[in-house]
């Protein structure tokens, strides 16, 4: 799991079957200190989040469970916001 | 996958039995246009590649498990296609090689 | 996921029994800012991709989470074709 910025947001309306419906954010990683730690990469989105959130997120096939439909080809996921960092 | 070149074998006498029976090639990375990208590695091959082909190469261990029908091998990198061809039709490419 | 956008084909008939019958696409990386990266990679198609293409693909064992790709030795696959995307409230990509 790593901490992300959500940076922008994609538009792609032809996607696997059973991605419809589902968001897809560009997410900067970053760390306790809010610096970048690698470059942005996309992300579905499981929790709602917006332009400027920091979020957390899981990679890998462990991203696609926190979507409804889990058998899909996703490896990057949001799957929480984060109200505060104490580090 | 990656597409690579094969520069050469390596032979062992002395391996992991996951690694039994099946030979091991040093890849060269090429860029889609023929052009050395990145440093050598090591590769199982399953398709009987030679020195001098162009190859399609999985770098993932769980794929390489899937190949060799063995779920505990210490594997990684597996030779899995030999390429007949490369066609790269993008104009926008078509226009950057034409440059060089 | 990473952007690339699809720049030819890849045909191959000497490949294990595991991976015939897939559609291989070269696909050029590209960064956020829509520029080239310099790496390339070569993914299944599971939606359709054409040449010149944007798209996004998907890697490791979640390239495996596909009807033609379950349980199969893949590590890449395009999931979605892009319409456009945005960094910041600007728009850095869009179809034409």
């Amino acid at each position: 799991m790593y901490l992300g910025k959500v940076i922008g947001r994609v538009v792609a309306t032809q996607k696997y079957e059973g991605l419809e419906g589902v968001r897809l954010m560009v997410v900067q990683p970053i760390d306790h200190d809010q610096k970048p730690t690698q470059a942005p990469l996309v992300a579905a989105d499981a929790a709602q989040s917006g332009l400027g959130d920091i979020v957390y997120c899981e990679s890998g096939r462990e991203a696609s469970m926190a979507l409804d439909e889990k058998f899909v080809p996703v490896d990057q996921c949001i799957v929480g916001h984060v109200d505060e960092i104490d580090a | 996958m990656i597409i690579a070149r094969v520069i050469g074998n390596i032979v062992a006498t002395v391996k992991h039995a996951a690694y039994h029976a099946h030979k091991i090639l040093i890849v060269q990375p090429e860029d889609p246009f023929g052009k050395p990208d990145g440093d050598s590695f090591l590769a199982i091959d399953l398709v009987q590649a030679g020195v001098g082909d162009q190859v399609l190469v999985l770098e993932e261990g769980s794929s390489a498990r899937l190949l060799l029908e063995n779920d505990t091998a210490p594997a990684r990198c597996i030779v899995v296609g030999v390429i007949d061809h490369v066609d790269i039709e993008d104009p926008q490419e078509m226009e950057k090689t034409s440059k060089h | 996921m990473q952007f690339g956008r699809v720049i030819g084909s890849v045909v191959s008939t000497q490949k294990d029994p595991k991976i015939m019958n897939f559609k291989l696409l070269v696909v050029r990386t590209l960064n956020p800012a829509n520029e080239d990266t310099g790496s390339y990679v070569v993914a299944v198609d599971a939606v359709g991709a054409g040449v010149g293409e944007v798209v996004l693909y998907a890697t490791g064992s979640s390239a495996r989470q596909t009807v033609q790709t379950d349980a199969k030795p893949i590590d890449a696959v395009i999931m979605a074709i892009i319409d456009s995307w945005d960094i910041q409230g600007e728009v850095v990509f869009r179809k034409e």
